[in-house]
């Protein structure tokens, strides 16, 4: 579904280029659930970005879906295959633009008819209701308003899910409700999921898969079991989880 | 529907309906913008001076144009209610006349300055690279000259007359307007909302126009407001200096140019009109701030 | 706990909205030792509203009432500013969030903390000077002379953290107020930063109120903690129990995080209950 060889990618002109990606390289299958870890700076959010032509430069090969992209410009075809779904949805609603604006001009954009069919059914999806189609993003809860960022993400009916730290901006017991939700739209419709976050314990839930980033590049890739069990081979994966673990104090 | 239940329907956080939740958007400005009492104030004001310029011919007791030689420069009296000026004209009834030319230049100004800045600035921010570079710089070459010099510049070039001057006005007044828009839209381009509408192929004319103009132009409506004393103050100058509204037009600028021979004997002729000018200004200024409230919460509390 | 530091009964904040009075905070009653004291909540819990209006915070149309809010047997409750501002720092600080916004952009590092200390202690620059260095090599900052002239921007994020430690500390405080000190952090810097605010914590008898969202965090790192839910203190209970809390809404949220050490394949889900928010806070008796 999503394949990434040797992805550099970078800000900024030369005398003072910034590598934020350094020779990343992965593969994940269709239907797969796949996870990028690593602390802030890593460059995990970046390889979302360059995938979706949001980033800076970048060198390397990205193919979705077996067709290979270039550059910032992409396809009408991949706007339908991958959808993204950011962190903060609090920036990632428009202030000025309704449930409803959000929704139909998405609609419109990727083509589709029945808006008004499609805009109650991707409510009732992410288990809004209509009775949340007219509200704008200040008379929404945070994971309300990720649950309209995820139904914008689906209205393309995309294959592949980009999610970039999707419940790192809520409460613990919202974000139960998002990951089950995520996990259930994965269930039903048979998305692949690329989840970026710094918490291991949500990577380990959601994906099966995963890589481990660090300073741009990827340390190591493993498993989702092989995470739990504490066997990573490099020091920095162990080090990491054991970090995210537990605080202990130096006395005890 | 009784008068609580409208209200309930209107402030509403689950609207039903598009038009529910447009309204209750528009009801909630409004009552922000009620609760700053200053700015209700300029509301009525300006309520007031449009009432009076769409009645102004039943409303002033003369002609604005009359002369009467006989009654030149006579105090305010039960006659006239303001005095008269130099040539006998009722100031009174030119007052009323002349909120008219004042609305026509400022509601000109307000249409053409903005409309030109928003475009500019928007673009230039949303663009980036050689066009920002390109358009800004145009945008310095007229922030450089002083707005009044550069006014009289045009106005002498085209001729003088009130069109000249507001179009004069509205060509120089428009480069803090596209410095404001750019500002915002480069604050704005980088926003996840916009990365998002991207990823659904929305082309840049549409990011434009429904996803930035739209956070612009709550600032720009706020910045027109609180400049529109500076516009009506402009115009007056140019009145002033014979360059607008030409004689006999009752324009408030051209009627204290009038009056100034006489300030020291007959202070009402230039001074009512002053007066007027200061009122309306102050009430533009007041109502921008009451919109600030409103549009652009973040700027006003905290 | 014999004489409490701080001693705060029936605590309430409110504000004014159109909808009528909002209240953030309803009643919330506690004494603090020295000892760590976790205060754990979701966003609108009231638990950073609480430690606003103990540091005298709590801006205008906000307005805090309590039966008693005493710092050191001395009442606290809306002291004029002039007052306040005396306290602040001196005996109460604070450490918030995101060290990028409460540091000063335009001061250097060492400036700040001096600033911080002169103003508390009348001391002279010299000696400001020194307690500046002092402080910066008690938060195991290892150049202490460099990161004095540095400014805020040229620090990461957990060094930040640690400046705003430092500065906070300097004027030796009886008690720390921090609010969500880590939560901006990755978790390597993370953990540092708590164990060196444990350490100078635990050195000087200082009084920790720990703000989080954090539930596991803050039973690693406190020694009681309180569970704030719709600005009410739902439960309290030793950090060491947290695991067998007995209110529904704290075994909730214990619930729905997603573990490492146990798979599930839902995570379970916080079933809210109106009558949450109405019940009586549980007092404590004198433990």
């Amino acid at each position: 579904m999503l394949k990434v060889e040797n992805l550099d990618v970078w800000f900024g002109d030369l005398p003072e280029r910034v590598h934020a990606v350094r020779q990343a390289s992965f593969s994940v299958a269709a239907g797969e659930s796949f996870g990028l870890v690593g602390e802030s700076g890593s460059g995990k959010s970046t390889i979302l970005r360059a995938i979706t032509g949001l980033a800076g430069g970048w060198s390397g090969r990205i193919e979705v879906a077996g067709e290979a992209v270039s550059g910032r410009h992409r396809s009408r075809a991949f706007h339908k295959t991958v959808q993204m779904v950011f962190q903060d949805p609090y920036a990632s609603l428009h202030p000025r633009h309704s449930v409803d604006r959000v929704l139909s001009e998405t609609l419109h954009l990727q083509g589709m008819d029945q808006i008004d069919a499609r805009i109650t059914r991707l409510l009732d999806s992410v288990g809004l209701g209509r009775g949340f189609r007219f509200r704008y993003p200040h008379q929404l809860s945070g994971g309300q308003r990720q649950r309209v960022a995820i139904a914008r993400a689906l209205a393309a009916e995309p294959r592949l899910l980009l999610l970039d730290e999707p419940t790192s901006a809520l409460d613990v017991s919202v974000q139960a409700e998002i990951l089950n939700l995520l996990s259930d739209l994965r269930k039903d419709r048979g998305l692949t999921f690329v989840m970026v976050s710094h918490d291991l314990a949500v990577v380990a839930h959601m994906c099966d898969r995963l890589a481990v980033m660090r300073g741009g590049e990827v340390v190591e890739q493993m498993a989702a079991p092989v995470l739990r069990s504490g066997q990573a081979h490099s020091a920095y994966a162990r080090d990491l989880l054991a970090a995210s673990s537990s605080y202990r104090r130096e006395s005890a | 529907m009784t008068e609580l239940t409208t209200r309930a329907w209107l402030l509403s956080d689950a609207p039903q309906t598009r038009r529910q939740a447009k309204l209750g958007a528009l009801y909630q400005g409004w009552l922000t913008f009620r609760a700053n009492k200053l700015a209700m104030f300029g509301l009525v004001i300006l309520i007031l001076l449009v009432l009076m310029a769409i009645f102004a011919p039943w409303l002033s007791p003369q002609s604005p144009f009359a002369q009467n030689l006989a009654d030149r420069l006579k105090p305010p009296s039960a006659a006239h209610w303001l005095g008269t000026d130099a040539l006998g004209r009722d100031i009174l009834s030119r007052l009323i006349h002349g909120s008219r030319i004042t609305l026509f230049i400022v509601g000109t100004v307000a249409l053409i300055a903005p409309v030109i800045g928003l475009f500019i600035g928007t673009v230039a921010g949303f663009a980036g690279g050689w066009v920002d570079q390109v358009l800004m710089r145009i945008t310095d070459i007229f922030l450089a000259f002083p707005k009044l010099i550069l006014a009289l510049a045009f106005v002498a070039a085209l001729g003088p007359g009130i069109g000249n001057a507001v179009l004069a006005l509205a060509i120089t007044s428009w480069p803090p307007y596209a410095r404001l828009a750019r500002a915002e839209t480069l604050t704005i381009r980088h926003a996840d909302y916009i990365a998002a509408a991207r990823l659904q192929g929305a082309g840049p004319l549409r990011l434009l126009i429904g996803h930035v103009w739209p956070l612009c132009i709550s600032s720009l409506i706020v910045r027109v407001a609180l400049d529109m004393a500076g516009i009506i103050l402009s115009a007056a100058g140019l009145g002033f200096l014979g360059l607008g509204a030409q004689p006999p037009m009752p324009e408030w600028g051209a009627m204290i140019s009038d009056g100034r021979t006489y300030i020291l004997d007959f202070w009402w002729v230039a001074a009512v009109p002053g007066m007027a000018i200061f009122i309306v200004s102050l009430a533009f200024n007041l109502l921008g701030d009451g919109l600030r409230d409103v549009l652009d919460p973040k700027g006003a509390k905290e | 706990m014999s004489d409490p530091l701080l001693s705060i009964r029936d605590l309430r904040v409110s504000f004014p909205t159109r909808s009528g009075l909002f209240q953030a905070v309803r009643g919330v009653s506690f004494d603090l030792g020295r000892e760590r004291l976790g205060v754990v909540g979701e966003s609108g819990s009231g638990k950073s509203m609480t430690g606003r209006a103990i540091l005298g915070l709590v801006r205008p149309p906000g307005k805090v009432t309590a039966e008693r809010m005493d710092l050191g047997g001395q009442s606290i409750l809306n002291l004029p500013e002039s007052k306040m501002r005396a306290l602040r720092g001196a005996r109460i600080s604070m450490v918030m969030q995101d060290p990028k916004f409460s540091l000063n952009p335009v001061m250097t590092v060492g400036q700040q903390i001096m600033e911080s200390y002169r103003l508390h202690s009348g001391q002279g620059g010299r000696a400001a000077r020194d307690k500046a260095l002092d402080m910066l090599r008690a938060v195991q900052i290892r150049d202490p002379e460099r990161v004095f002239d540095a400014y805020p921007h040229e620090v990461s994020g957990g060094m930040g953290q640690r400046i705003m430690i430092a500065m906070m500390l300097a004027p030796d405080p009886e008690i720390l107020i921090a609010d969500e000190p880590t939560s901006a952090l990755d978790v390597s810097v993370r953990n540092e930063v708590l164990r060196i605010m444990d350490k100078l914590v635990t050195e000087r008898g200082m009084g920790l109120i720990f703000i989080s969202h954090d539930l596991n965090l803050v039973a690693q790192f406190c020694d009681r903690v309180l569970i704030m839910y719709a600005g009410q203190v739902v439960e309290e209970l030793a950090a060491k129990d947290l695991h067998n809390a007995r209110h529904p809404y704290t075994q909730g949220l214990l619930n729905s995080l997603p573990r490492l050490d146990h798979q599930v394949d839902r995570l379970a889900v916080l079933q809210r209950q109106d009558s949450w928010r109405d019940q009586t806070p549980p007092l404590r008796s004198g433990a």
